[in-house]
């Protein structure tokens, strides 16, 4: 039988508490992590002429930062600790695409941080974890 | 940035210091360029013979029209495919984070949607009556065709360098498509369009810009030295397309099409405030566009006023668009071809024509109860409006009818609309400069200084002949490039018949439903 998969929402290394607690219940569970970093991009904003231009080797420096300073540091860590662990990086609405990245991975739990749930702007706007509470396919951690 | 402060505040200094001195200057120059330029500008624009309907603009409606027919009516059976590219539902999840074609689409507007839209309509309602408006609407609508082989072809043959960034428009698919086809001359027709293209960026693209922007603000504020307004516009913009300071190019790119929307929001309010008249509106429009209704010229005035004013609002066949268009990464060449063909229809087909159906609702056009035939003014050459205005005035004066602060807005509008259009065309001149003398950082804001202190001069003077020869540049470039599209539309076709056959048999995806 294959291991269970649980789904880490993973803004960055700010996100240690998250990524250790994941890591925790992972070992006991003989689960594998998926760790997905999200940027945030909307295909409805607006650019200048000169920013289109650009928009596809920006596109693959952020790529590249994200792989290599949030992504693979963080199953490293994983790996370290024993933990089977896979990432990826993927650009659009993180509540949405967290959600869409369990279904087809047929997570079994999501885990998220509460990071920034406090400001104000998350309050009127809604925050990441409570966004997952509403619409997540699976049962979902808000890791304090 | 310190050497434009250095420029901009020695050209303040002069010009404050010796206002006579260089109100001569000004005269000089005017002289100097009607001397010179003139019989080029009397060429662009010249009239037919025996009507008064220049030839630039029946140019650009003849390729419309003949791109409409070559294509099968791309307009009408590849509208809802436009639609569903803008909202994205042939976009591979996988491609998020680059540019989506409503982007595309949107940066493309920001270049054209303006004083074309405001001021131009009110010129056509004002000399043509409301018949200009179903011409306009027509010429509108075969633009659409013209977008899209132009921008078909400036993604296909731009040019893609090993560090991701790309330059294309009509110099680079003249070169290549021309090569490709065994035709000669396409090395001279690209250096001729990016004269052209440069020129037309530094005045019509820039120098008009600057010049209303300050007439705009001196109707708030007073009148006030032009080049307050021009150095505080090319700090701006410098500050944008040197310093690359992304802030101000996003509060305006968000401002922007907020204005755009709101524009088109109000008018939308005021034609529902009257929606008893606009039956009448309509009526008007229709009868004017075959019978004129007491303009002069009759059906021939309405026509060539509403064709004018479409070709000049639209920019359709000019080659601009093909530039910004190139830019966008994307598979399919036709699939910005698409896109680009909802432009001439939000810019004219839209927004021009909410412009013309409230100018002729909220009665500022003055008619005769008896005959009900609108009143000639035949000393102004145009139909007699409340406070006998025309231009941006005509069209504050019919919005205010309604609101009687939106003259304001207006203003505040017009300024943002020619920010977003000079930034635009910096774009479109920087890649018409680089083209002809190579791209490199020196090179390219070595563009940049140069367009910016134009910026100052456009708003500072009185330099109608410069402008009038660098408008004449802007529709020079139709010329070259509309018999560069003849020559290269098989191409396109050729595109066009492969995408529609992949799109039928399921080999291009549609990923939402």
């Amino acid at each position: 039988m294959s291991k269970e998969i649980f789904v880490v929402a993973y803004e960055g290394a700010d996100d240690s508490t998250l990524l250790n607690y994941a890591i925790e219940r992972a070992r006991k569970e003989d689960a594998t992590l998926h760790i997905v970093h999200v940027l945030e991009w909307s295909p409805y904003t607006f650019l200048t002429p000169q920013e289109v231009e650009e928009r596809h080797t920006r596109r693959k420096h952020e790529m590249t930062r994200a792989r290599e300073a949030i992504i693979e540091p963080a199953i490293a860590i994983a790996t370290a600790a024993g933990v089977e662990a896979t990432g990826e990086m993927r650009y659009g609405q993180v509540v949405e695409l967290i959600a869409a990245t369990a279904t087809a991975k047929g997570a079994a739990m999501i885990f998220v941080g509460r990071s920034g749930s406090n400001s104000i702007s998350a309050r009127v706007f809604g925050s990441v974890p409570l966004g997952l509470a509403q619409i997540a396919p699976v049962p979902t951690v808000i890791v304090p | 940035m310190k050497t434009l402060h250095a420029l901009t505040a020695a050209t303040g200094a002069a010009l404050m210091a010796a206002p006579a001195q260089a109100q001569s200057i000004d005269a000089t120059i005017n002289q100097m360029f009607a001397d010179y330029t003139g019989w080029y500008v009397n060429l662009i624009f010249a009239d037919l013979p025996g009507t008064n309907f220049s030839w630039i603009a029946l140019w650009l409606v003849v390729g419309a029209l003949v791109f409409t027919v070559y294509f099968g009516a791309i307009q009408i059976r590849g509208f809802a495919h436009s639609i569903a590219l803008v909202k994205g539902d042939y976009s591979d999840p996988d491609d998020a984070g680059e540019v989506s074609h409503f982007q595309a689409l949107a940066t493309a507007l920001s270049g054209t949607v303006g004083l074309g839209n405001i001021a131009g309509v009110a010129v056509a309602v004002g000399i043509g009556g409301p018949g200009a408006t179903f011409w306009m609407v027509i010429a509108g609508l075969f633009g659409m065709a013209s977008k899209f082989t132009e921008c078909t072809l400036g993604v296909k043959y731009r040019n893609e360098y090993p560090d991701g960034h790309v330059s294309g428009g009509p110099m680079y698919y003249i070169t290549k498509g021309f090569k490709e086809r065994g035709l000669p001359g396409g090395r001279v027709m690209a250096v001729v369009f990016c004269v052209f293209t440069i020129l037309g960026a530094l005045g019509g693209g820039n120098m008009f810009q600057s010049n209303q922007a300050h007439a705009q603000l001196a109707g708030i504020f007073g009148d006030y030295p032009g080049w307050i307004t021009g150095i505080v516009l090319a700090v701006v913009t410098f500050a944008v397309i040197v310093g690359g300071i992304k802030s101000i190019a996003q509060v305006t790119e968000k401002i922007v099409p907020f204005m755009g929307v709101f524009y088109v929001v109000v008018s939308l309010i005021i034609l529902a405030m009257n929606y008893q008249m606009i039956g009448w509106a309509f009526g008007q429009i229709f009868m004017g566009a075959f019978t004129g209704l007491g303009v002069v010229g009759g059906f021939t005035g309405a026509l060539i006023q509403g064709f004018r004013r479409a070709a000049f609002s639209n920019e359709a066949g000019i080659g601009s668009a093909a530039i910004a268009h190139s830019a966008v990464r994307t598979k399919e060449p036709v699939t910005e071809g698409y896109v680009a063909l909802l432009e001439p229809f939000i810019d004219t087909v839209v927004i021009c024509t909410m412009t013309a159906l409230v100018i002729v609702i909220t009665g500022v056009l003055n008619v005769d109860a008896d005959t009900g035939l609108y009143i000639w003014n035949a000393e102004a050459g145009r139909i007699s409006t409340e406070g006998e205005v025309s231009g941006v005035a005509l069209t504050s004066a019919a919005y205010a009818r309604a609101f009687s602060w939106f003259p304001y807005l207006l203003a505040i509008a017009v300024v943002l609309f020619a920010f977003s259009t000079m930034i635009s065309w910096s774009y479109y001149g920087l890649k018409a400069w680089t083209y002809l003398f190579g791209e490199g950082k020196v090179i390219e804001t070595a563009f940049k200084v140069i367009f910016c202190l134009f910026i100052v001069i456009g708003a500072a003077a009185n330099l109608g002949p410069v402008i009038d020869f660098s408008d004449a540049m802007l529709f020079s470039m139709a010329i070259v490039n509309i018999i560069a599209l003849y020559f290269l539309m098989p191409i396109v076709k050729r595109e066009l018949n492969s995408y529609i056959r992949r799109l039928k048999s399921g080999e291009i995806k549609r990923f939402k439903h």
